[in-house]
């Protein structure tokens, strides 16, 4: 749209430029903030004299003799053993991710391709249980697990995460499914496959794109879960998210808030790298139950 | 696709989802027509140097005997649910009774642990919903403006709010807004006031979860209308242009309407998502101030001994209002389809 008669007038452009400026410094500043800070002491950081003390590190300097350091870093990875959460949350992501995508494309790709009234009220069915408080489910599992002795392993949160996972993981791939043509399996079936053999053969080469998007938000789900994690799993196999949420409940004394603060850091770092090479799937991701629905 | 078929390929999604979803709802119901045992007591003679005395003591044994045989408590019908924690059917028509005008009843309600939660609840998920749509529309629209080399750099920027798990954003921002932190001195240093502090005030709790739900979700909303105003029918708007339309009746009368079916997605979505508000409330420790459905079941489960018959008849009363808010969807959903199969 370059015509002349679309062009905004000067004072317009004015305030669309001031107000996208203004949203990204609201979306961003907190991130860079932080991140500047998790590298000062505690008295810098939160500074009651003077606020520039957290730009400049005054206190940070005359502690450590540097404007930076990196004790909080220390402290939570190695004194609070920060490396075993960020090893059991990628474990977790890991099984997460591979067992719900390998359900949800056999069940989405059904849903695509049955054409009985079914399939419809599966899908609400699924809508449904998306709806459900995390939290509510996790309360229902309590008893039985401590009955059953599975309270406090990674994988008794895996495939509750997975279960979780899956009325969404439905619904994306079943739209994405949608979109590939029903000929390519028919003609496979025609040709004599079976329907396993036509989705394995004719399906699978070409449904990468959906699935990784999918994968990218089972991820997400994953890794950002407060509720089944923190109540699922024991001490020792905490995973980044409920490990941080235990840092703010014993340690409020000098220093060790700095901790929480390095380890919320090293816990968003690996979301930057996410959004900054798969920005274009979770935007089409994002918009693909939405275009559909 | 044969009906077998279909049924061996969604076996593995459905089980999962009857397992992990479909009992655990059945087992929250169970729960909460159950009450923990109560401790089994023994009386005791203790005979000292200074004649015998009866002790009442708790029989530790009986008490773990009648647990492991009975792990689901004792039957209780609907007691939990009209109990103080709950419904407190009992406090509010005493209170219904003695009441000193509407206000007076409605804040003596509010002293209730679920009527606090549930009015936390409500305002939150009936102000971020609306607020997040009207500022993710205008960011949509703002950018779609841009010149294309600065799209891609404000999309990525704009998604970090919503990728990032909320537990840590909503810390980032409490760290933020403490009264050492950058903008809580900031405000202070507005309101020429060096004792305001956000955490202690109740209004201004609720101000800044607000705040922290929009600002985590708007993101959400701002990509889907995005991604809707890329198919916006360029003919419309033209014809619309020659017709004479201003920028703001083109908005109003072309761009809106061609949004509106995202527009009641993100609506659902986003009602769904903020009616489970739990992370910022533990991030922001607003608990003293602010509580909601979510969090109080949290609470329940968290603590030393697991209040777990509590938790469920709350999860119970949760899951009933996520139905009522979901109901007008699915009524609708279900016209629809009849209608198609007609």
């Amino acid at each position: 749209m370059s015509s002349k008669a679309t062009q905004q007038p000067f004072y317009l452009r004015v305030i669309v430029y001031a107000f996208v400026g203004f949203w990204l410094v609201l979306a961003a500043f907190p991130f860079l903030w932080t991140f500047w800070g998790s590298f000062k002491v505690e008295l810098d950081f939160f500074s009651i004299a003077d606020w520039t003390n957290a730009l400049t590190g005054e206190r940070t300097q005359q502690v450590h003799g540097s404007s930076f350091t990196g004790d909080g870093y220390e402290g939570a990875w190695v004194k609070e053993e920060f490396w075993r959460a960020v090893l059991n949350t990628f474990i977790v992501c890991f099984f997460v991710v591979t067992i719900s995508l390998t359900f949800g494309t056999l069940g989405g790709y059904a849903l695509s391709r049955s054409g009985h009234s079914y399939t419809f009220w599966l899908l609400i069915a699924a809508l449904i249980a998306r709806a459900m408080p995390q939290i509510t489910l996790v309360s229902g599992y309590l008893l039985p697990f401590f009955e059953w002795n599975l309270w406090g392993y990674l994988p008794t949160s895996i495939i509750v995460l997975v279960a979780i996972n899956q009325p969404f993981t439905l619904w994306m791939l079943h739209s994405f499914f949608q979109k590939i043509p029903k000929d390519l399996d028919e003609s496979a079936k025609v040709d004599g496959c079976t329907q396993f053999q036509a989705f394995r053969f004719a399906i699978i080469p070409v449904m990468w794109p959906g699935v990784i998007t999918t994968g990218l938000f089972s991820f997400l789900l994953a890794y950002n879960d407060f509720a089944v994690t923190t109540m699922l799993l024991n001490k020792e196999n905490q995973t980044m998210v409920p490990k941080i949420a235990s840092f703010l409940g014993t340690t409020q004394t000098e220093g060790n808030v700095m901790f929480a603060v390095a380890a919320v850091v090293s816990a968003t770092a690996p979301l930057f790298i996410l959004v900054m090479f798969f920005q274009r799937q979770i935007v089409s991701g994002l918009t693909a139950g939405a275009v559909k629905g | 696709m044969k009906h077998k078929t279909f049924f061996w390929f969604f076996l593995p999604t459905g089980l999962a989802m009857l397992l992990f979803i479909v009992l655990p709802i059945v087992s929250v119901i169970l729960q909460s027509v159950f009450v923990e045992h109560e401790a089994v007591l023994a009386v005791v003679e203790n005979c000292g140097p200074f004649g015998c005395k009866q002790e009442t003591t708790i029989d530790q044994s009986a008490t773990e005997a009648l647990r492991t045989a009975r792990p689901l408590g004792q039957f209780a019908g609907l007691e939990i649910y009209f109990n103080r924690g709950h419904l407190a059917t009992a406090e509010v028509s005493e209170a219904w009774r003695s009441r000193d005008g509407l206000g007076d009843f409605l804040s003596t309600i509010n002293n209730l642990p679920f009527y606090r939660a549930m009015s936390f609840t409500l305002v939150y998920t009936f102000t971020v919903t609306p607020l997040l749509i009207v500022l993710g529309f205008a960011i949509a629209v703002g950018v779609n403006s841009l010149h294309r080399h600065l799209k891609g750099l404000v999309i990525f920027f704009s998604l970090l709010p919503m990728i990032v798990t909320p537990l840590i954003g909503s810390l980032i921002l409490f760290w933020m807004i403490d009264s050492r932190g950058i903008l809580g001195s900031a405000l202070q240093w507005m309101a020429d006031d060096p004792t305001l502090s956000l955490k202690a005030s109740t209004g201004l709790t609720w101000v800044m979860l607000i705040v922290y739900g929009v600002w985590h979700s708007a993101p959400f909303a701002f990509v889907v209308f995005y991604a809707g105003l890329q198919t916006l029918p360029k003919d419309t708007l033209e014809s619309a242009m020659i017709d004479g339309a201003s920028r703001w009746q083109q908005i109003r009368y072309v761009v809106i309407p061609h949004l509106m079916p995202l527009l009641t997605f993100v609506a659902l979505i986003q009602l769904m998502d903020n009616f489970r508000v739990l992370e910022p409330i533990v991030g922001f420790s607003a608990e003293a101030h602010a509580t909601s459905l979510s969090w109080i079941i949290f609470n329940d489960l968290a603590g030393e001994t697991r209040l777990l018959s509590s938790a469920a008849a709350t999860s119970v009363l949760t899951i009933i209002g996520v139905s009522i808010l979901l109901s007008p969807v699915l009524v609708r959903t279900w016209r629809d389809f009849h209608s198609k199969a007609e």
